[in-house]
């Protein structure tokens, strides 16, 4: 990385008259007054001007401030930031299927039809769920959709009841997009293991809970062991087990929801199937269901017949659209392009070799890090800064200095039951020198935690920018650029 | 597999320092009752050529590539400079995670504060998010976020938004008790503004309107924001065709408190519907019941600018079951493709690009209804799209465009079974004369 130049903001290297683009004159005879009665504006003040040669530098000198998968581990706990293979990209980018209006009639669409239904029906054998709707346009909004789904069979059912169960070591998502359903959210206290207590459960589970809403393996990594009889408890007073699906990577081709009794779950295409997350989106969030919860299922769904495919908007039941059109259609393509290239066997050692990376650094570090909860986990660790607390050292300072080795910094604001976290997911892509690089810089960063905690404190030191002033940030919105009157 | 660099040496070693002997016993948590036996009922593997030829025959089984589309209504098909493309496809802005490491994520988050800045000269508001979804979502949003604000339960949308948008909404809303009234259209096809005066008559949250509309009319905005802020609601704008802001005056200067949309127009291919941009603005007074992320500026410890994911305190990750939106990640490699094109395109070019739009659906609604039996809808000003009224069902004059290798239009009749003689026609300034000559020789035998 070139970090010596400087790059203004766009606005700021503008002058007056140039342009990045050329465009054709008009071929049809001009009409004037068209717009009489219209409002326009003066002039698009302070809008840039500038080249296609300066876009293409500016564009380029900001790619080079951003770490990214391309460049190194990128061990983001719950984020599974895999490698995103490139036939993957060039599929997408098809002009076949990038210039392609999302309403031309479905006769004339059967390819992508075909394409949407065979995700459909790949990712209901990943999961052992029933059927599959790809609307939604990440994983919050899976999520919302999931929980949509199940208010929506209550409510047909007579009474939509009032809460959802959500454990304390959740994701934030998960209590916001239920209250998002209309829904009050309670919180239940996971166990000493950091997994959700039956006994607990038992006390909070009633006729007036809608459903349970559980990550698995949760956000400690941690498989839920009990999952099947979690499931019979909420099942028992008629609730619904919600899974949140962010954790794939750890279980498919291993085992499936389908068969843990869970009723509905989110997957997150930018996660499991290996689709680039693009510096926060697009991604697309996918919901599968046990049938007695498909009536319901977002409009339009496809359908086939004799090799027709057509969309089926007729569902008196259903809960309506989430999103224009039919989801993320590009993403979707590349995770049906992933699917294919991996077949069966690649997805099982995709998860093997997930959790057997993330239990060698686990192994590595133990010891030299704090781990809260010495439960196995699978494809995530969670350890805490309590040791180089000591030496007034926190997890933000320790993911600061990663940043000095080039390396990308683990999760570090949940689970909220673990103090200090670092959660670190390294997925299966890494390579043992990659896996190897982070577990010396992590032992070298506890070193110096105890010799010279300033140099910790202070990091990071070689970046474009250094630690940055978050308070002021918030406290003085500048959100956007002004013109200098 | 080639994306997994572990080897079978590797895997040895690794389970040897992590005290197992196999895989196996790495998932000793899970029961054995629900492990799956053997392997999942997948094909494959294919090897790259073989996906290759794969998605091709899919390609094969889509036949859209062989017609001229006047096809619009919420996706719009313009020129993508091949800048755009070459630039947002670097690795470096495709495989980040969310710029939550900002001191390595300065190209990101400089780029959002970009594309923030740009979308507020665009609509003529003080602040915007680093985008949502897209159009109808931004929608729905929009709604929730003023009856943050307001806290009345009465919610007033136009009839003639999106109906996309419209189902989008009824989604969001159904299930938090509020009221959805809808305001009709008039013979202009814009808000009738004697029903949108008595539906204000009650205690409302906001007004949502969207313009141009759903039947390609520019809404006069300030007299729908004027009535709206008389009876103490918000004014919500939503803009599915972004482009027209070249020419159009930006709907904060005309009263608008929020407004969102479709950015898709900005650099963004069809795609079959997604992935598209939503975006939203508001005044600074509300910023606080903004949903999404929104970066800022600051310094570092040495005092140089940089840029932050800031005002987090409404979000999820801080707020939980508070937070003003349970949105997390949203579009952000689209924003950027956005951010390219616009600028790139800059000051003259979006100017010039939104005059071409207008010129030619100008040419093409003179030409098409030049046609007998063919006549505009509506009478209020259009930008790029119209909608034209046929002697009979659109569908069977559609059929029989078809047939000419022409995408004539979108039915309106699913939606608005009034309209069902109509349908709405897109220009932009992909389509030359001569392609808007053939589709009216095309229309003119098949109304034979």
């Amino acid at each position: 990385m070139i970090n010596i130049i400087r790059e203004p903001l766009i606005f700021e290297i503008s002058s007056e008259g140039k342009t990045g683009i050329r465009l054709p004159e008009s071929d049809v005879p001009e009409k004037k007054g068209l717009l009489a009665n219209v409002p326009l504006r003066a002039d698009l003040d302070g809008f840039p001007e500038v080249s296609e040669t300066e876009i293409t530098r500016h564009f380029t000198r900001l790619s080079q401030m951003n770490y990214c998968v391309d460049f190194g581990f990128y061990p983001l706990g719950s984020c599974t930031m895999k490698y995103n293979p490139k036939i993957n990209e060039k599929v997408a980018a098809m002009a076949g299927f990038t210039s392609v209006h999302p309403l031309v009639p479905e006769r004339l669409v059967q390819g992508n039809l075909k394409i949407m239904k065979t995700l459909e029906k790949f990712l209901a054998e990943i999961t052992g769920m029933d059927a599959v709707t790809l609307q939604p346009a990440a994983g919050a909004h899976g999520e919302l959709t999931g929980m949509m789904l199940i208010r929506a069979y209550h409510t047909y059912h007579g009474h939509p009841r009032k809460y959802v169960l959500v454990p304390d070591s959740a994701h934030g998502t998960n209590p916001s997009s239920a209250h998002l359903c209309g829904y009050t959210v309670k919180e239940i206290k996971s166990n000493d293991k950091g997994t959700v207590s039956l006994e607990e459960l038992e006390k909070v589970m009633d006729e007036e809970v809608a459903a349970l809403m559980l990550t698995n393996p949760n956000t400690l990594g941690v498989f839920e062991s009990d999952i099947c009889q979690i499931a019979d408890i909420v099942h028992a007073k008629g609730g619904f087990l919600y899974m949140d699906g962010a954790n794939l990577n750890a279980l498919a081709g291993i085992a499936r929801p389908g068969e843990m009794k869970v009723d509905v779950l989110h997957l997150n295409l930018h996660k499991t199937f290996s689709t680039p997350h693009g510096g926060g989106g697009p991604g697309s969030g996918p919901v599968a269901v046990k049938k007695i919860l498909e009536p319901y299922l977002p409009v339009p769904i496809i359908e086939e017949k004799d090799g027709y495919y057509y969309f089926n908007y007729e569902r008196p039941q259903s809960i309506g659209r989430v999103k224009s059109f039919y989801g993320q259609f590009l993403v979707m393509i590349k995770a049906l392009a992933y699917i294919l290239s991996l077949g069966p066997q690649g997805i099982k050692e995709m998860a093997e070799i997930a959790v057997l990376n993330s239990n060698y650094i686990r192994k590595s570090l133990e010891g030299i890090y704090h781990l809260k909860y010495e439960t196995p986990s699978l494809h995530e660790c969670v350890f805490s800064d309590k040791f180089q607390k000591d030496y007034g050292v926190s997890n933000l300072d320790i993911s600061k200095r990663l940043l000095d080795y080039g390396l990308h910094p683990p999760t570090m604001s949940f689970p909220l039951i673990v103090h200090g976290a670092l959660m670190i997911e390294p997925t299966e892509t890494e390579s043992r020198r990659d896996l190897d690089l982070f577990i010396e810089a992590m032992k070298a960063i506890d070193r110096e935690a105890k010799e010279n905690p300033e140099l910790l404190t202070s990091a990071p030191h070689v970046t474009y920018v250094r630690r940055l002033d978050e308070v002021q940030a918030a406290r003085n919105p500048i959100l956007r650029w002004e013109k200098k009157q | 597999m080639s994306y997994i660099p572990i080897s079978e040496a590797d895997k040895k070693e690794m389970l040897a320092r992590i005290g197992l002997e196999s895989i196996n016993q790495l998932f000793s948590t899970i029961p054995e009752n629900i492990k799956l036996k053997g392997y999942l009922n997948l094909p494959g593997p294919l090897a790259e050529p073989e996906i290759l030829e794969y998605f091709e025959k899919r390609i094969g089984e889509n036949r859209y590539g062989q017609f001229l589309s006047f096809l619009g209504g919420g996706a719009y098909d313009h020129f993508i400079p091949a800048v755009v493309d070459y630039l947002s496809s670097r690795g470096e802005f495709i495989s980040p995670y969310t710029p939550y490491q900002p001191e390595v994520s300065q190209g990101t988050l400089q780029a959002i504060f970009e594309f923030q800045t740009l979308i507020c000269q665009l609509t003529g508001l003080d602040v915007a998010n680093a985008s949502l979804y897209d159009g109808a979502s931004g929608a729905a949003e929009a709604i929730l976020m003023a009856y943050r604000i307001k806290g009345k339960k009465r919610l007033i949308i136009a009839a003639n938004i999106n109906p996309q948008y419209k189902e989008v909404i009824s989604t969001y809303t159904r299930n938090l008790e509020l009221e959805l009234v809808e305001v009709p259209y008039d013979k202009s096809g814009r808000v009738d503004k004697i029903s949108l005066d008595s539906a204000l008559k009650v205690e409302s949250s906001v007004v949502l309107c969207q313009s141009p509309n759903y039947f390609g009319v520019i809404e006069d905005l300030k007299t729908i924001g004027e009535a709206a802020h008389q009876s103490g609601a918000l004014l919500a704008v939503v803009i599915s065709e972004p482009v027209s802001l070249g020419l159009l005056e930006a709907p904060g200067k005309l009263g608008a408190d929020i407004v969102t949309g479709e950015g898709q127009s900005f650099g963004i291919p069809l795609s079959f519907g997604g992935p598209y941009l939503g975006f939203m603005s508001c005044k600074k007074d509300f910023v606080r019941q903004m949903p999404g992320r929104i970066v800022g500026q600051t310094v570092d410890v040495e005092g140089r600018r940089g840029f932050v994911l800031t005002l987090s305190t409404r979000e999820q990750h801080i707020r939980r079951e508070k937070a003003t939106s349970n949105i997390c990640t949203n579009q952000g490699h689209c924003a950027l493709r956005a951010t390219i094109y616009l600028e790139t395109l800059g000051r003259q070019g979006l100017k010039k690009l939104a005059w071409l739009n207008l010129q030619k659906a100008a040419y093409a609604l003179e030409k098409l209804t030049s046609i007998p039996g063919v006549s505009r809808k509506f009478d209020g000003p259009v930008f790029n799209e119209f909608v034209l009224e046929f002697p009979k069902d659109w569908q069977e004059i559609s059929s029989r465009l078809e047939e000419k290798g022409i995408l004539g239009g979108l039915a309106m009749g699913q939606n608005f079974p009034q309209l069902k003689n109509c349908a709405l026609v897109t220009i932009t300034e992909k389509h030359s004369k001569d392609k808007i000559d053939r589709y009216a020789d095309a229309l003119k035998e098949a109304l034979r």
